[in-house]
């Protein structure tokens, strides 16, 4: 689960990272009195509007945006920023229409560096990676000048020892007195918050070093492990669910896994990998998959009824292919679940069904005295073959 | 022979009485798993389904019924202490079918296992089948056959796929392992692929990967400088978009890495044969073996 940049400063602040004072505005209207108190407090004339979603690449794509002119600088911004579709590399073409924003005090920055804690899975340890290289991609910095990334793993038992955030600090060239200081302390908190609120991903770029030589985060970027959500019924709040796609959000309540994609072919397969395996195998055959869903082991009628609705009624979806390799799930069940929502909502696209493993003879005799035009398939291939054929054959 | 489980594995079943625990038991000793005891705190002294004798502890059922090996159907909150307490109860072999562990668990987990003899396989995977000796997990232990080909897996269903697919050959199973597709786990790919390169039994393997993570390109490696057996491979996610978690917690490309170009490429470098798709795993490796 992604939080937004607001959401993940005031988590920081809580643990003692530094981070510059800011405010929430949710219109163009309060923008102006947040600039001015935060002009006042800070004795430092210049703010920065920034458009809150949950993608990277903000700046780059005119989200992020610094006002000199006070109150009405940052009001002009406000309305340039707030409602724009916001179009970054992580968005897609369409872009994320921006309803928040995050007013900030100016800085006086000498250095820009990067730092992120993250879940290194060849190492199974939590890491920490930084570079001197902050503000840039740091794919790209890993790919052109992989010597400028430093990479710490932490022990679980030991936590983060303090020769661990003194090396990181040399490496970074914070090593004099005071910015050493500051920056184990950051650092050693970041640890902290990282653990007790079950992040899977921390990301700072840029961490700054102020003209005074203080260390602040100047960005945040927080991803929390969805696998603890059940610890941690505070994030309900932090949800923005307008930024996330409705139909898979909609999955989610009713306990299915479901990716929306670009092709027109819907999918229903029981497990992860199969339904991964279900859309290459159309792919490979020239269709294009409309979605990755999987119904899980141990799905209820109900739950298959309502992912079968979910992709019935999906205007981009011109064939469906249901691919069940029932090991706990049972092929009755799914079959009786697809053919209550298409009684329910009628069949006007190609359905073929391919069943296989527990209760098949079952599944497939409540298909076959359904009455309704579904074509069986006997294997994978096959019915990946006949969904295609089908899809294409409509579409000419 | 085999790896990992046999006719002979003690097999205790932790959250035994719960809904799935309960089911999963039941098929196993169908099966013909030898299933001595189930542990659910709180429940000690009684009997599953009059037959398995239910424990407090899982020390209780290494001790009392001779317990080797564990199978855990506890759920997410109470998983990871379920792993700590069989490896501390003295099981060889730990099975962890539980989905959804908080990823910081497992690494707590892991770093517990380094320096013990203890074998964890999972979390979230199907378990672990030896075909007419032993099944642990949740695999339907109808469509195997026992015969020589070692199957390991990162997904529950594809692995039944790679199975049906070989059965309806007549291609018999030495072992299958599903190893779980999170991105902290237990055994890995080469792990396995060592235990299947000893077994005498195991003539071939069929290796079904899938995106994120790096552990497909390591395994290649490793098949090219050790496996004396062939390889047939499959990587899911072809089709999957980038920074989109398909299902698996561990199944997502993130910053242009693990993608499955990259490990397909990596495997075939390798020199191992890598089924076009999903459909044609077992024709694949039938086309390696002489």
């Amino acid at each position: 689960m992604k939080i937004h940049e607001y959401q993940a400063k005031q988590i920081f602040a809580r643990y003692g990272v530094p981070v510059p004072k800011g405010e929430l505005a949710l219109t163009v209207a309060e923008v102006g009195p947040i600039a001015e108190r935060l002009i006042a407090e800070t004795k430092i004339p210049v703010t920065v509007v920034k458009a809150q979603i949950h993608a990277g690449g903000r700046g780059k794509g005119g989200g992020v945006k610094v006002a000199k002119g006070g109150a009405a600088g940052a009001t002009a911004l406000a309305q340039e920023i707030l409602g724009m579709q916001l179009v970054t590399k992580q968005t897609g073409p369409a872009g994320q229409k921006v309803r928040r924003l995050y007013i900030e005090q100016g800085l006086d920055i000498a250095r820009e560096l990067y730092l992120a804690l993250l879940v290194d899975r060849d190492a199974r340890r939590i890491a920490i990676i930084a570079s001197t290289e902050g503000g840039m991609d740091i794919e790209e910095v890993a790919h052109s000048a992989p010597e400028k990334i430093i990479t710490i793993h932490i022990d679980p038992v030991l936590g983060l020892a303090g020769y661990q955030a003194r090396k990181l600090a040399y490496a970074l060239g914070v090593g004099g007195k005071e910015t050493m200081k500051a920056f184990t302390k950051a650092v050693d908190a970041l640890y902290r918050c990282f653990l007790a609120e079950d992040c899977s991903m921390l990301e700072i770029n840029p961490l700054v070093v102020t003209k005074t030589n203080e260390i602040v985060a100047l960005d945040a970027k927080v991803t929390f492990d969805d696998n603890a959500e059940f610890r941690h019924p505070e994030w309900e709040a932090l949800r923005d669910i307008e930024e996330e796609d409705p139909v898979e959000l909609e999955a989610k309540r009713a306990g299915l896994s479901y990716v929306s994609l670009d092709g027109d072919i819907g999918c229903l397969v029981n497990g992860a990998g199969l339904a991964m395996g279900t859309m290459d195998i159309i792919q490979h055959y020239g269709g294009s998959p409309a979605n990755f869903l999987d119904v899980g082991g141990g799905a209820t009628q109900e739950q298959v009824t309502k992912a079968f609705r979910m992709i019935l009624s999906s205007p981009k979806v011109k064939g469906i292919f249901v691919n069940i390799f029932g090991g706990i799930m049972r092929c009755d069940i799914v079959a009786a679940g697809v053919v209550a929502a298409t009684k329910e909502l009628g069949l006007k696209v190609p359905l073929v069904v391919r069943l296989e493993g527990t209760n098949v003879e079952q599944g497939k005799k409540i298909l076959n005295e359904s009455g309704l035009a579904i074509q069986a398939a006997g294997s994978m291939g096959e019915g990946a073959q006949m969904i295609v054929a089908a899809v294409r054959g409509k579409a000419a | 022979m085999s790896i990992l489980v046999n006719k002979d594995t003690r097999v205790v079943f932790q959250g035994i009485t719960g809904e799935s625990g309960a089911l999963h038991a039941r098929a196993c000793i169908a099966y013909g798993t030898n299933v001595v005891a189930g542990v659910t705190p709180g429940r000690g002294g009684q009997m599953f389904d009059s037959t398995v004798p239910i424990y407090d502890t899982v020390e209780d059922a290494v001790k009392k019924a001779g317990a080797d090996t564990s199978c855990i159907f506890v759920p997410p909150p109470g998983a990871a202490d379920a792993i700590v307490e069989a490896v501390d109860a003295g099981c060889k072999l730990v099975i962890c079918i539980t989905e959804g562990i908080p990823v910081l668990d497992m690494v707590k987990v892991r770093r517990y296992l380094e320096g013990k003899s203890a074998r964890l396989v999972g979390p979230n995977c199907p378990g672990v089948i030896t075909p007419g000796e032993c099944k642990i997990g949740i695999m339907p232990g109808a469509i195997h056959l026992k015969g020589h080909i070692g199957v390991l897996s990162k997904s529950g269903t594809l692995t039944y796929e790679a199975v049906g697919q070989l059965t309806a050959m007549g291609i018999g199973q030495s072992s299958c392992v599903g190893i779980g597709g999170d991105p902290v786990a237990g055994l890995d790919f080469i792990d396995v692929l060592e235990l299947f390169n000893n077994d005498p039994d195991t003539h071939g393997v069929i290796m079904i990967g899938e995106i994120g993570g790096g552990a497909e390109q390591k395994a290649a490696a490793w098949i090219k400088a050790n496996m004396k057996k062939p390889v047939a491979a499959l990587i899911a996610g072809r089709a999957a978009p980038e920074g989109k978690r398909m299902g698996h917690a561990g199944a997502i490309i993130s910053g242009g890495k693990g993608t499955a170009a990259e490990k397909i490429e990596a495997l075939e470098a390798a020199g191992i044969k890598v089924a076009p798709t999903p459909a044609a795993m077992a024709e694949t490796l039938k086309s390696l073996m002489g």
